[in-house]
């Protein structure tokens, strides 16, 4: 059984048969994002009571959250898949960090940008400097950092090696985002969900949150398997498979 | 209906949040697309060109 799916895993790992592969699996996590980002907006907007202290400002929540987790958790898989790719030089590992790069900056993005539109009737400012919203911003700039680097070097494989690079060493503030409001006082509220309490807001609210989390999840997924095609198309066309794929197309 | 709009006088920061981010999303798919396009596009060419030349 373990040789059977390491065999699966070396199989999969070669760009040629990735490719049919994401290609099939985008239509699914597409489909699943659409109906997730339906159900969750229904409930949230419909379903989830106005919060008795922030009124109506509090339905940032539902998208604030998901961008916010998202951000951190692309981070995490960029850095292991580049990880992967450098240190057994496997090329798809690379591709993937690759793409997943510029989803992982969007969301910390409009995680920042729905943070400001939230803290400005909350906190009475768009911006403070906060340790969460700072270590936010610096794997935005980390995201940026990484993407940077790589299109500033034109061997594809060594920009994957010296990006990786970024990508490794940039993990570190990961949990520093994710700890930052135990560790210092900050003006960003302590976690409202995590895994050793119960979570502190009503059923409706949290279930929203979740089904958008997994939607913003599915999303993710579907443009990043699109985006990796991409990226194979232009690494590989070199190779006989590719000059035929592209040829039959036409 | 217009009351759903308003969300309590928060319009501007809800609906700020979610058309950035539902814009966002969209965009991003968008470039995604046309880029597999060009690229399509710039292989076919290539791969034609170099069918010429081995004639």
């Amino acid at each position: 059984m373990a040789l059977q799916n390491s065999i699966i895993w070396l199989y999969f790992s070669s760009p040629k048969n990735f490719y049919p592969l994401a290609g099939k699996l985008i239509p699914f996590f597409a489909i699943l994002a659409a109906v997730l980002t339906v159900i969750g907006l229904y409930i949230g907007f419909f379903v989830a009571p106005t919060d008795y202290q922030q009124g109506e400002s509090y339905r940032i929540i539902f998208i604030h959250v998901p961008a916010a987790w998202m951000s951190m958790f692309i981070y995490i898989v960029m850095a292991m898949y580049a990880f992967i790719g450098l240190v057994w030089n496997i090329k798809m590992s690379e591709m993937m960090a690759s793409a997943l790069a510029p989803t992982g900056a969007m969301f910390s993005f409009l995680a920042l940008w729905t943070g400001a539109l939230w803290g400005k009737p909350t906190w009475g400012a768009y911006w403070v400097w906060d340790a969460r919203l700072t270590t936010t911003l610096i794997m935005l700039f980390l995201y940026i950092g990484f993407m940077s680097l790589e299109s500033a070097i034109d061997d594809a494989r060594r920009a994957s090696k010296a990006s990786a690079l970024v990508a490794v060493v940039g993990v570190v503030n990961v949990p520093i985002i994710y700890f930052s409001v135990k560790w210092w006082n900050t003006l960003h509220q302590g976690a409202s969900v995590s895994p050793t309490m119960a979570p502190k807001m009503a059923s409706t609210m949290l279930n929203a949150m979740l089904i958008m989390v997994f939607a913003f999840w599915m999303y993710a997924i579907a443009v990043v398997l699109m985006r990796a095609r991409n990226i194979i198309l232009e690494r590989e066309k070199q190779t006989t498979w590719v000059q035929e794929l592209v040829t039959n197309k036409k | 209906m217009a009351e759903f709009f308003a969300m309590g006088g928060y319009a501007f920061y809800v609906w700020g949040s979610y058309g950035v981010t539902a814009l966002f999303m969209l965009i991003e798919v968008i470039l995604v697309i046309r880029n597999k396009r060009t690229i399509m596009q710039r292989l076919a060419r290539m791969v034609r060109m170099n069918s010429q030349v081995e004639k």
